[in-house]
């Protein structure tokens, strides 16, 4: 007796594997990935057209608190200098904000802690799916950039990273509608403690309308500017350049 | 035996929608499951992660796989958390793209999401407008009485079908799962899959009221896509059982063969 060449099982697994690579070429396909895109337009002009402007996002209480906010990302920076900040808790590093302002300017973390706070308890949502609710603190960033003199030129404020990500430093943007948003704060507290090494230490982006990978952690810099072509790979964050996630990330 | 009659019953525009529902449902099922292997746990409530606890988890024990429902958990290797060589919640047969990528599954899915939804409103708006809706969707005041019903019932049970004039319409069981589709399903898995954007849920709070919180709306989100999924199991088992060849030619041309009548 011979063995029959097709099996059933084979012939199986391989309509499978033509299936999938067939799959798997059309989403590889530029033109395709173009059309998909038209998507993601429609998704940021659809949802800024219903939002409000300075429509807040859910704020829940403290009966609504995680037990344990999950620590994600960048666990503790390995940058040297960043250790050096930790040793000494800080007191020598400044927020630096610059670009296109009138006033550029630096700010310690004595500053920016005696500075008008807002608390808000919000919920922090990952692009995966998971979500945290936390109490946070921080100062407003549209008072900031009030302060530095923002130029009415500048289109986005940029986030750059104490942490780098696969050997790249993270990262981020938002625009003017974002920037000035209430809800918006450059956050030194979570949960009535100063922000742990895991969550960001000293100081990060809330910006609450938006999924987690927006949430910037150890900002050091804060830059104005009127375009991100000229900024790492030009598409506005760490993920959004190495991962193609979505710029605009309210979904 | 005498020839059997040849009758228009499906529409173009209701096939056309058909047919852009299949392959959105599809599309969406499958890059749906992709998003979920981003994160294979489960919640009730207005937060969870992996700290909280889930009612629902798909993982893995080394090259074990495991669905964990209700906290009891039922090996799955070679189905679900482990299978075809990867250690994801949904195997490669099944999503889009067939390995990892949460930023090419979310493109995917929210760009049917909307071929979906337009689609959608622009049937109901046809349906209502040309009465589709009302003589061919609802149940006549006859049918919905429930010695019908369960009659009817009965019939699908020992696959009897309608035959002759009666299968120039849909039956009250096939209306009842049309309806609960278009009419539950549909808006359920839709305003859950809104409730997920922190961008909407600043715009229109109430939606987490409704569906008490984020987590809730995904968890509820998923079931909906069961249940699609298992729609679409009976609908394809019901096009086999009626006549693959007569239901595919009504579903494309339009014109369908009227079953011949049972003798007594």
């Amino acid at each position: 007796m011979t063995s029959p060449l097709i099996t059933r099982r084979n012939a199986l697994i391989g309509t499978g594997g033509l299936l999938l690579a067939g799959c798997d070429r059309i989403t590889a396909s530029p033109t395709v990935k173009r059309v998909l895109t038209l998507g993601e337009k429609a998704t940021m002009s659809a949802q800024r057209l219903v939002t409000d402007r300075h429509a807040l996002a859910p704020e829940f209480t403290r009966a609504d608190l995680s037990p344990v906010f999950r620590v994600n990302g960048t666990r503790s920076p390995n940058d040297g200098g960043y250790a050096a900040h930790v040793a000494n808790g800080f007191a020598d590093w400044r927020l630096e904000v610059g670009g296109m302002v009138a006033k550029p300017s630096r700010f310690s973390l004595a500053n920016l802690r005696a500075a008008p706070a807002r608390t808000q308890i919000t919920r922090h949502d990952c692009v995966e799916g998971w979500s945290a609710i936390g109490e946070w603190s921080g100062v407003p960033l549209g008072l900031l950039l009030r302060q530095v003199g923002l130029s009415g030129n500048a289109r986005y404020i940029v986030f750059h990273c104490a942490d780098t990500l696969e050997g790249k430093p993270y990262y981020e943007s938002i625009d003017m509608v974002d920037a000035f948003h209430p809800q918006t704060i450059l956050a030194h507290s979570l949960n009535r403690q100063p922000l742990s090494i895991g969550h960001g230490a000293p100081l990060r982006l809330r910006v609450e309308r938006q999924l987690g990978y927006k949430q910037a952690k150890y900002v050091m810099r804060i830059e104005a500017v009127a375009a991100l072509d000229g900024i790492a790979g030009g598409k506005g964050g760490f993920w959004e350049d190495n991962r193609g996630y979505q710029w605009y990330a309210g979904i | 035996m005498a020839e059997r009659a040849l009758v228009y019953r499906t529409k173009l525009p209701v096939r056309l929608w058909h047919w852009l529902n299949a392959l959105c449902i599809f599309i969406m099922l499958m890059s749906g499951m992709m998003i979920f292997n981003a994160h294979p746990r489960l919640y009730w409530g207005k937060f969870g992660a992996n700290p909280d606890p889930a009612w629902l988890e798909i993982g893995h024990h080394g090259v074990n796989g495991y669905l964990n429902l209700l906290g009891t958990e039922i090996p799955t290797t070679g189905v679900l958390g482990h299978a075809m060589g990867t250690a994801e919640a949904f195997p490669p047969l099944v999503t889009i793209p067939s390995s990892y990528s949460l930023t090419i599954a979310r493109e995917w899915h929210f760009f049917f999401a909307w071929l979906l939804v337009l689609g959608g409103i622009a049937f109901l708006i046809y349906a209502i407008f040309s009465r589709h809706l009302q003589d061919d969707l609802l149940l006549t005041s006859e049918e919905a009485k429930p010695r019908n019903l369960w009659h009817d019932i009965k019939q699908h049970a020992r696959l009897r079908f309608p035959t002759g004039a009666a299968a120039r319409r849909y039956n009250p069981v096939q209306k009842l799962a049309y309806l609960s589709v278009l009419f539950v399903l549909l808006p359920l898995i839709v305003l859950t899959g809104l409730t997920m954007s922190p961008a909407l849920n600043a715009a229109w709070p109430w939606l987490l009221e409704v569906f008490g919180g984020r987590q809730s709306a995904r968890s509820i989100h998923f079931l909906c896509a069961t249940g699609f999924a298992l729609f679409i199991v009976v609908h394809l088992l019901m096009v086999l059982l009626a006549g693959p060849v007569n239901e595919l030619r009504s579903i494309i041309t339009g014109w369908y063969r009227l079953p011949a009548e049972r003798r007594p």
